[in-house]
């Protein structure tokens, strides 16, 4: 009988994630969406907790209350620090897939219960979550900036990576066929632990939404592991559900850069250009955030294209200010959001859903670029390779193919920007010394601030007259 | 925990994967951040399988790993789903100006 409660409080929480992913489809039925998803774990852990095997419930209460207690201060971090604290979850993720399989292991080796599939699966199972852990614990250093965000390379890496990937596959094997040899399941524990940090220390940051979608997806694939071992169909639903979620976002990120999977993590971006176009200064045209403001007024349509420095500078607020100023004049301010912007998938919604910028001023690319030769005004906040023209003209480029924003066709950009240095991955940018484009420098929160201020000095002045 | 034989777990797997493609191809781009928040939540399902290793108690080993392994998946799922209900909170539609 309670057997049978368990099974039916599993298939009520199967249903209920996929009606939680369903109503995430759009921001009206998104937060319905989380109530499904509660309840449906709210059901599992009940359902889990009613089993007869269960014979002590003090550790279980004691992890619980210490789980929640570290769950809320991290539920609290800054939007900007969002990306890493999904980072660290993923690692969580594929830390409880590495342990419980380790656990089973160990169980059944002591009962003589360890049958080839059972091993199979557990090898499986935990070569992909201590991957996903410290991979995740080496992108969230990355993100943090705790660990150096550029690309770390040397000569062999990637034969290094596949032989070390390897040996543990073929001692994977090799534990499958002889399950007593306990010492492999070391060396295979050790290996996938070391194969995760290796496998991010060559990506750099601007890679970084393809990564985390990547470990994202990883991570759901060692839970549908789990579910084969344990023979617990919900951990495979659950999991495979998480596990082609990752999957299709990091599809759409490398879609964004015009990379393959491949290329993203054997690549190391940004090594090959560090050298070129040195000393050949173009020249700018600079502007002040006074100048600025005095475009914008005269604007009728208007697009901001925010990226990382945006994030960095905790901009998102005054541009919400400029915002508002533009619309009370009646001028159009749209958003022009590329897939890539930032540092994960839908980084930049997040922060100006923040800043009470309604989504519906939030454009994808493919939308806002045809309109991009009637705007006249566009704005680009803390984006650089995102509106990098040689993606479009310039073949030796590495982003050449990349879809980008065609900033550059808007009648006047203004592009702020902390300095000349070149962006992320390195790479020169034509847009700054385009015939239309001005430079307005400094630190983006400090200039968009001041263009504020100049947008409502004008608007008292007018007032007044 | 009944007995499962392969095929009937891999066509879990093929099934859930398929309406997993079906229903997140049309998540909207918008909420790219909120849906990994929330996938992630999801998969800290394994709470249920480190739940059991840790309650049935067989090794001490077993039982410390399961431990550490419910504590992991459980900050998975407070933090997962008060984010994703914190950041879903955030968009909001333009207000009908008077």
């Amino acid at each position: 009988m309670i057997e049978f409660v368990t099974q039916l409080s599993y298939l009520a929480a199967a249903t209920l994630f996929v009606f939680s992913l369903r109503w995430l489809n759009r921001p009206r039925t998104a937060r319905n969406g989380v109530l499904a998803g509660v309840a449906g774990m709210g059901l599992a852990m009940f359902g889990t907790l009613l089993h007869p095997e269960i014979v002590n419930f003090t550790w279980i209460a004691i992890a619980l209350l210490a789980g929640t207690a570290v769950g809320i201060p991290l539920s609290r971090v800054p939007l900007t620090a969002v990306p890493q604290r999904t980072a660290i979850s993923h690692a969580f993720g594929g830390l409880a897939a590495g342990l419980v399989g380790t656990a089973k292991y160990s169980i059944w080796l002591g009962e003589g219960e360890l049958t080839a599939f059972r091993t199979g699966a557990i090898v499986v199972e935990v070569i992909l979550g201590f991957l996903t852990f410290t991979g995740s614990l080496m992108a969230a250093g990355k993100l943090q900036e705790v660990i150096p965000t550029r690309p770390i390379t040397y000569r062999g890496q990637n034969a290094v990576n596949l032989a070390l990937l390897t040996v543990a596959v073929l001692a994977g094997v090799w534990v499958v066929l002889d399950p007593s040899q306990s010492w492999l399941f070391g060396v295979i524990v050790g290996l996938s632990l070391l194969f995760g940090v290796l496998l991010i220390i060559p990506i750099g940051g601007a890679d970084m939404p393809t990564v985390i979608s990547l470990l994202n997806s990883y991570a759901g694939l060692s839970a549908v592991a789990m579910g084969f071992v344990l023979e617990n169909q919900l951990l495979i639903i659950a999991g495979a559900l998480d596990g082609s979620s990752g999957f299709i976002l990091s599809v759409i990120m490398c879609r964004a850069m015009n990379r393959s999977f491949t290329n993203v993590l054997f690549g190391a971006f940004g090594q090959v250009q560090t050298q070129t176009a040195a000393g050949e200064a173009k020249p700018v045209k600079s502007a002040t955030p006074q100048d600025a403001a005095d475009y914008l007024v005269n604007a009728q349509r208007v697009v901001f294209v925010p990226g990382y420095g945006m994030a960095v500078a905790q901009a998102q607020h005054r541009v919400r200010e400029i915002y508002d100023e533009l619309s009370k004049r009646g001028i159009d301010v749209k958003f022009a959001i590329h897939p890539v912007a930032g540092r994960m998938p839908g980084h930049m919604n997040v922060l100006l859903a923040e800043a009470e910028i309604p989504y519906e001023a939030l454009v994808e690319m493919d939308e806002i670029n045809p309109e991009l030769p009637q705007t006249d005004v566009c704005v680009v906040v803390g984006a650089n390779d995102v509106v990098n023209p040689a993606a479009r003209t310039d073949q030796s480029s590495p982003i050449f193919g990349m879809p980008i924003i065609d900033a550059d066709k808007a009648r006047v950009v203004l592009a702020i920007k902390r300095s000349m240095n070149p962006g992320f991955a390195g790479i020169d940018n034509a847009l700054y010394s385009a015939e239309n484009t001005l430079m307005v420098f400094g630190d983006a929160k400090a200039v968009l601030g001041d263009i504020a201020a100049a947008l409502r000095a004008e608007g008292e002045g007018k007032a007044a007259a | 925990m009944s007995e499962l034989d392969l095929s009937s777990m891999l066509f879990a797997l093929m099934l859930a994967t398929f309406v997993g493609f079906y229903v997140i191809q049309n998540v909207s781009r918008l909420l790219h951040t909120p849906l990994m928040s929330l996938t992630n939540a999801i998969s800290a399902i394994a709470v249920v399988a480190s739940i059991l290793i840790t309650g049935e108690q067989k090794t001490l080993f077993g039982t410390v790993l399961g431990a550490v392994a419910v504590f992991a998946s459980m900050t998975n799922i407070v933090s997962g789903f008060l984010i994703t209900e914190r950041m879903l909170k955030m968009f909001k539609e333009r207000e009908p100006r008077a």
